[in-house]
């Protein structure tokens, strides 16, 4: 049954009031300075707003309007170059990057070194609401053991705080953002209390396959967590579970999800979703921030410094307007700093006083160290039984059904896999809207086919082809790191960020293990693999940054002298200056990082708004 | 019409032509590949600096030559277009890869300003002129006036990726490359998609999953259970 779309676009008509505005009509003082709109400073600024605290989000970008820049059903004919990836546009035509990519025009970064292993790419996007327009949505949480991962196996540090401190705020992420998913009840891989998950989708046909084919090898495939809506939020229950006591913010709320549709089984979501039926901070977090009256939003605004006073307490923040490249200041009673992990390290460094020689907050030298990506490497391959299969509409919650979490924790631990961390595995099949690179045709017997028997062949093999990727935790290590680079700067002056880089033998060796598995799995499926995976994990893995999951950079810890935040991502040499984005991870789980994110920046809003009420700043 | 295009040389063609002549096979042999190009539009006209920027419109829709002016000579366009319906004709279920705009397509593709297009459009663009050259050499006409049957013999001996004679190598490449592209041209019009058996992209109030009767067909009715 085919959905009426005018219907559709009237019941969402209702946005949010604009409350975007310049320098110049910024109050003389707010409660909290929230640098950055994606998937941290959204958060921060809707727990810090909807509780009543006057926010100013200071935002490097562009405004953007999800519901009128979205291209919802666009072809990819309609596109130039068939929408494929080039420099400007480099995850293709259509993707939900504006000003962004693995470069930023007038925002250089550099690498120390660009020996193969040693590099590291950095994927920025300026605009509101920062990645999370076109983020996978994959939505998962880290477990008990990944907080405390170095008393399980003595590598890395472990979290000042549990899986039990996080859980409460991860309930509450799932049902504001609304994610879709299951409880397994696998091993650290943790179940949702009633009431936070919304329905799975039903697998595709290339899913059960990898699923039944997976069994065999010992390998579990189960639904998979994205931030979709299925159906639509209970906007009569949910506020109030979110917001207890705060009649207005459960009010905003509840009107808010009602203007969120339920995801429709088409278009990909990594175009952004003009219905907002899935998570961006510019459709779910940044709405009712902005309905409560309580958040301003300066948009095209580049943070460069945190202020100090004397007593070396944090007054605001140094932009730039770059519209017109003067600079301002606001002011704030506590600053959060949520603009990337590692655009918070650039900020911190560049923010040098004489109380602070080396950095704001970086008592410790620690500012910058630590870096973590995810581990990558994938496999694919052609699966002979799902050739010729009928017409079907697999476009499905626009990304993946099912995932396998890390299923090999006892082996692990006793020793047997010769790497320490675990990775899960991102499941992609189907018949996709094609796109420019025409996958499914393989060459025949060393030829090229062409005229009739290419026509065949792409029927044949179109939606035959399976992609396994993995995705791994790495471990911290001292040779991961940025720094402030000496001699390069923005365009607006602003000194930039220079990478290091080394994976360690676990991160080798996991990418070699995936790559294995992945072979094998594609021949219990009945395919065959055109050449055997290197056992060098190096071949593998994929540059450091390149999955977009950096964090660390202010890592929270026990203790001042290891560590840049304390248990509630507070810097322990500024009180007012909080982090909110993912430089506090103290390590980077195998689960994708902007759940805890959020989860993190929901519980840090809480601190702030518990230690303001108490006066302490 | 059976003149060929006039090739004109630049200076370093010229260098290659002479080395492959001083070998004494000028001739007789086949092009070398790159050795014929003619001058394009494109690089007489000087190629545009930047592409569609950072934040382009995304939700307008664009034709070629919208963003870029394309940079095919007369000749080249037929040519490709000739070589785009050899690579996919028309049939019973569909028409062929010119009549939904791929010629156009490789034209956007070869007159792009991004340094892959850049550099892919002039292996293409050679390969095109390769084509021509060699159909001429051995038909006494160019790609596009030669008979159907001749065309099919030239393609077949490049459709080996790894060709008897290594002297085709490079035209082989070419010729992988640019069914690649008339593929992806063609698919990914609304045309090749229902082609090929694509049928979302439109709105649906409920996703059911895969039918039971294929599941079961593929073995898999145990598997979707959860
Ligand atoms: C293609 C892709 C797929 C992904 N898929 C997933 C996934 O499935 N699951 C998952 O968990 N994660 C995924 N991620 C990662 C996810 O996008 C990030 O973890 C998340 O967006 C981080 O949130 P953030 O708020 O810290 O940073 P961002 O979302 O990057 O937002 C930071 C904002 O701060 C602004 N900013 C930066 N510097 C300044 C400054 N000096 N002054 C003012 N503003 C500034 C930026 O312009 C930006 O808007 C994916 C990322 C990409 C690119
Ligand atoms: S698949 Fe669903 S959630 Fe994703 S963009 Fe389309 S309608 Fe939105």
């Amino acid at each position: 049954m085919d959905i009426d779309l005018k219907s559709l676009s009237l019941s969402i008509s209702k946005y949010y009031p604009m409350a975007f505005i310049t320098p110049a009509s910024a109050a003389d003082k707010y409660d909290v300075i929230v640098v950055g709109s994606g998937a941290a400073g959204g958060q921060a600024a809707y727990t810090l707003a909807m509780d009543g605290a006057r926010v100013l989000m200071i935002e490097a970008g562009r405004n953007y309007d999800p519901r009128s820049e979205t291209p919802m059903f666009q072809t990819n004919d309609a596109a130039p170059l068939r929408a494929v990836g080039t420099p400007d546009k480099a995850f293709g035509f259509y993707d939900a990057t504006v000003d962004g990519g693995w470069s930023v025009p007038g925002e250089p970064y550099t690498n120390a070194s660009m020996e193969h292993g040693r590099e590291f790419k950095w994927w920025r996007a300026r605009m509101l609401g920062g990645r999370t327009n076109h983020w996978g949505r994959i939505a998962l949480r880290n477990g008990p053991y990944d907080f405390k991962p170095r008393s399980r196996d003595g590598l890395g540090f472990d979290w000042p705080i549990s899986y039990e401190d996080v859980a409460p705020y991860y309930d509450k992420v799932e049902m504001l953002i609304g994610v879709y998913g299951s409880n397994s009840g696998l091993e650290n891989t943790p179940d949702s209390p009633d009431g936070c998950l919304l329905p799975t989708p039903k697998a595709r046909i290339g899913e059960l396959l990898v699923r039944q084919r997976g069994r065999r090898l010992g390998i579990p495939v189960i639904p998979i967590r994205r931030a979709v809506l299925t159906q639509p939020l209970d906007h009569r229950t949910i506020p109030a579970k979110l917001h207890p006591g705060n009649a207005k913010a459960q009010r905003v709320l509840a009107e808010d999800m009602q203007n969120r549709a339920a995801c429709f089984w088409a278009t990909a979501c990594g175009r952004g979703c003009s219905i907002r039926a899935n998570y961006q901070s510019t459709t779910v977090h940044l709405p009712p921030a902005l309905a409560t009256g309580n958040l301003d939003i300066v948009t095209n605004g580049m943070a460069r410094e945190v202020t100090l006073d004397p007593a070396g307490k944090a007054t605001g923040v140094a932009y730039i307007d770059k519209t017109t490249g003067l600079e301002h200041h606001a002011s704030a009673r506590a600053v959060v700093l949520a603009a990337s992990a590692c655009e918070t390290v650039r900020l911190l460094l560049n923010s040098k006083s004489n109380r602070f020689p080396n950095g704001l907050a970086n008592s410790s030298g620690l500012v910058g160290k630590y870096i973590m990506d995810t581990v990558g490497a994938d496999w694919g391959g052609q699966i002979p039984i799902l050739e010729n299969l009928p017409p079907l509409n697999e476009d499905g919650a626009g990304g993946e059904h099912v995932y396998t979490p890390w299923w090999l924790y006892k082996e692990q631990i006793a020793g047997k896999l010769g790497f320490a961390r675990g990775y899960h595995v991102e499941i992609g099949t189907g018949r996709g809207m094609p796109g420019g690179y025409a996958p499914y045709l393989p060459s025949s017997g060393g030829r090229t086919t062409y005229g009739a028997r290419l026509k065949q062949d792409a029927r044949r093999y179109y939606g035959s082809n399976v992609w396994l990727t993995g995705r791994g935790e790495m471990i911290p290590n001292a040779d991961s790191f940025c720094e402030i680079d000496p001699k390069v700067v923005d365009k607006w002056g602003i000194p930039v960020l220079r990478f290091h880089w080394k994976w360690s033998e676990h991160e080798i060796r996991q990418a070699a293990h995936m790559q294995r598995t992945f072979a094998d799995w594609i021949v219990a499926m009945g395919g065959t693999n055109r050449k055997e995976p290197d056992p060098d994990g190096r071949k593998g893995i994929e540059p450091g940054g390149s999955i977009i999951h950096e964090v660390g950079g202010t890592i929270m810890g026990a203790a001042p002298a290891t560590s840049v935040t304390n248990s509630w991502s507070q810097a322990w040499d500024v009180k007012n200056l909080f982090v909110a984005d993912g430089g506090v991870f103290a390590s980077n789980a195998d689960k994708n990082p902007t759940l805890t994110i959020m989860a993190l920046a929901w519980r840090t809003a809480d601190r702030i708004l518990d230690q303001m009420r108490k006066g302490n700043f | 019409m059976n003149t060929p295009e006039p090739i004109r040389i630049d200076r370093r063609v010229a260098i290659k032509w002479m080395l492959t002549a001083s070998a004494g096979a000028m001739l007789i042999r086949t092009p070398s590949f790159g050795g014929v190009a003619p001058e394009t539009a494109a690089s007489a006209a000087g190629r545009p600096a930047t592409g569609y920027g950072t934040d382009p419109d995304l939700v307008k829709g664009y034709k070629p030559g919208d963003l870029w002016p394309l940079t095919f000579t007369a000749a080249q366009r037929r040519e490709a277009a000739a070589l785009c319906d050899i690579m996919i004709p028309a049939d019973d279920h569909s028409p062929s890869a010119s009549a939904v705009g791929v010629t156009d397509f490789i034209d956007e593709f070869v007159s792009a300003p991004y340094p892959d297009n850049v550099r892919d459009g002039k292996k293409i663009v050679d390969g095109l002129a390769w084509l021509d050259a060699e159909s001429t050499r051995r038909f006494g006409a160019v790609f596009a006036d030669a008979s159907a049957g001749q065309q099919a013999s030239l393609c077949d001996d490049i459709a080996p990726e790894e060709p008897a004679n290594p002297d085709l190598k490079a035209a082989a490449d070419f010729f992988k490359r640019y069914r690649n592209l008339v593929a992806s041209g063609f698919y990914t019009t609304p045309v090749g998609m229902k082609d090929i058996g694509y049928v979302g992209n439109v709105p649906l109030a409920r996703f059911e999953g895969p039918p039971a009767d294929l599941v079961e067909r593929l073995g898999l009715t145990d598997e979707v259970k959860w």
